[in-house]
């Protein structure tokens, strides 16, 4: 169990994160330099917060009212860097056992991770020696060895080619199920976030913007950033009309207002570039919409839509090769989105 | 020609090897203090949050102040009549014109390049480092002996090297607080000097060689060992591409 609730000026914005977590992994999804990493390095004590309190399990680890602000040393908390920070001058096996001097089963518990993390036959090398996907796992091994109360991972795979990236999500799956304290992932990743962690936190500007489920963030992600930042891309600002109708300003279209929604005062409307389909039975709107631009992704068409002869921005839509029919530059299509997939923000 | 009688071989052989002797003995001394206030100092200002640049002026003033004003200021604080002169004088010691005078004068010149060369190696250091030891529960003592220092070591060697080397050739500050004293403060610096001045040249050459000789032979020595890659342990060695 850990509860942060903290605040911290930092340059062009004040960091201001209040959360509490169970022993379960949360994800805390952001763009770089929202401020993301900074809470976690308070949380580790490598960086300390202006105000505020984090307690962990009962320690207090820092409380600006009672002078309390333990040192790293005593936080007992793991944190696993992007770039792995391994000691240089160290072995792998000199690394995951450098915090382990006062344990009488050192020598067993490095074999143990060694095992685990799949680091045999690498024991006498140095972390130079080891492709980044094996400077991770060391530094894993080193942090999972100590045992500590909460572990904290701020983008660990970002560094990683997108092989090494797989593997090591697998590795992290695995852990994740198998530790049963409190775990916090630092990612600006969805897809990563969306697989690892079931509670997932936005940050935005150092201000946490929306803290639920993954599968009620990715159907409502509430606001503009959070829509961004669970991979939609496309936005448009919108306009309420009279006639029950939701205009979207840069692409020149209506939508019919779904029950539910009415009432609410919508200013940006999103829709995912998969849910726009070529025009069946489920679309509610349906557009003529003309081809701008066609690209070809490995498995999927990326094609540019102007969705009305006013549209101000392209229409960003994919769709599968296989399913696709001939698209060409300067043709039209008829496509249409189900009202349901059509996101409707407020702010 | 000296109309003086000839010195015995004896004699000759102590009056060219005392002062090569103290100031080996004097910039070894220096070297090893300077080292840990140098690096002390260091870790010090990097540590600080506030008036980094004061304090970085104030350790890097005696390199760039000409040494006679290090003298001066050292007289000043260091003199019969200082404070810290009336303490020496309860012991009855007397600093000005001791031994520790030159040793003094030459851990001061030499100490703001111990603690600039330290200071640049530290912070090239990944700071994360650093950081992962102190979550992993390490000790701030263990992770500058066994984290700092094994991954700093040739900028740490570097500042070694130049503040013995800046400490062996120490001249204004030594004469001004510790005199010229053959045998007691004469190092190699002052003893050229006052040879120079006696017209003996016969002396100072040999004084000179000996000089150019120990410090070209130093950085022959450092050059060396920072080349000899696969010497080196594997982390130390400089990464292809």
């Amino acid at each position: 169990m850990l509860s942060v609730d903290i605040s911290k000026k930092l340059g062009e914005f004040d960091l201001k994160v209040n959360f509490s977590i169970a022993d379960e992994p949360m994800a805390i999804l952001g763009a770089s330099g929202c401020g993301k990493s900074m809470t976690l390095k308070c949380i580790a004590g490598i960086e300390t917060p202006d105000f505020g309190r984090i307690v962990l399990n009962d320690k207090v680890l820092y409380d600006s009212e009672k002078g309390i602000n333990l040192s790293p040393q005593k936080r007992h908390v793991g944190y696993l860097f992007q770039n792995y920070a391994l000691f240089p001058n160290m072995t792998v096996a000199e690394n995951i056992g450098f915090a382990l001097n006062k344990r009488h089963n050192k020598d067993e518990i490095i074999r143990d991770f060694i095992d685990k993390l799949r680091l045999k036959g690498l024991e006498d090398k140095f972390p130079a020696q080891l492709s980044g996907g094996q400077q991770q796992r060391t530094a894993l091994a080193r942090m999972l060895a100590l045992n500590t109360e909460i572990i904290m991972f701020d983008e660990p795979l970002s560094a990683l080619d997108s092989f090494l990236k797989w593997e090591l999500e697998q590795e992290l799956m695995e852990i994740f199920t198998s530790f049963d304290k409190p775990v916090l992932y630092v990612s600006h990743d969805r897809g990563e976030v969306y697989r690892l962690c079931e509670r997932i936190a936005i940050l935005e500007k150092g201000q946490m913007i929306s803290f639920s489920t993954k599968h009620k963030l990715f159907e409502n992600p509430c606001t503009v950033t959070g829509t961004i930042l669970t991979g939609c891309k496309n936005i448009s600002a919108a306009t309420e009309s009279d006639n029950g109708l939701v205009f979207a300003k840069d692409w020149g279209i209506g939508f019919k207002i779904p029950t539910g929604v009415v009432g609410a005062d919508i200013k940006f409307v999103a829709i995912r570039a998969h849910l726009l389909t070529l025009k069946n039975n489920a679309c509610d709107n349906t557009y003529n919409a003309q081809i701008i631009n066609v690209i070809e992704d490995v498995f999927d068409w990326i094609v540019l839509l102007k969705l009305s002869p006013k549209a101000s921005k392209p229409f960003r839509w994919v769709i599968n090769k296989k399913e696709s029919p001939m698209l060409e530059k300067g043709f039209f299509v008829d496509v249409g989105v189900a009202t349901e997939n059509i996101i409707f923000l407020e702010h | 020609m000296k109309n003086t009688a000839l010195p015995s071989n004896k004699t000759m052989y102590n009056i060219i090897v005392t002062p090569i002797w103290i100031s080996i003995k004097t910039a070894l001394l220096a070297t090893i203090i300077t080292f840990f206030i140098g690096i002390y100092a260091a870790i010090f200002v990097i540590r600080l949050k506030r008036y980094k640049g004061l304090w970085d002026g104030l350790f890097t003033l005696p390199m760039v102040l000409p040494p006679t004003v290090v003298g001066f200021f050292l007289l000043l604080f260091l003199g019969k009549n200082s404070f810290m002169g009336k303490i020496f004088a309860v012991f009855d010691y007397n600093f000005i014109f001791s031994w520790g005078a030159t040793v003094v004068s030459a851990v001061v010149v030499s100490f703001p390049l111990m603690y600039r060369t330290a200071r640049g190696a530290f912070e090239q250091l990944d700071q994360n480092i650093i950081s992962a030891a102190r979550t992993l529960g390490i000790s701030e003592w263990r992770i500058f002996w066994q984290v700092m220092l094994p991954n700093c070591f040739y900028g740490v060697l570097a500042g070694v090297v130049l503040s013995f080397t800046r400490a062996l050739g120490e001249f204004g500050a030594t004469i001004m607080v510790a005199g010229n004293i053959p045998g007691k403060t004469q190092t190699i610096s002052t003893a050229i000097y006052a040879a120079v001045q006696a017209g003996d040249y016969e002396l100072a050459y040999k004084w000179v060689g000996v000089v150019v000789l120990v410090s070209f032979a130093v950085i022959l020595m450092l050059n060396s060992w920072t080349n000899r890659q696969s010497k080196k342990p594997v982390y130390l060695q400089r990464k292809a591409g």
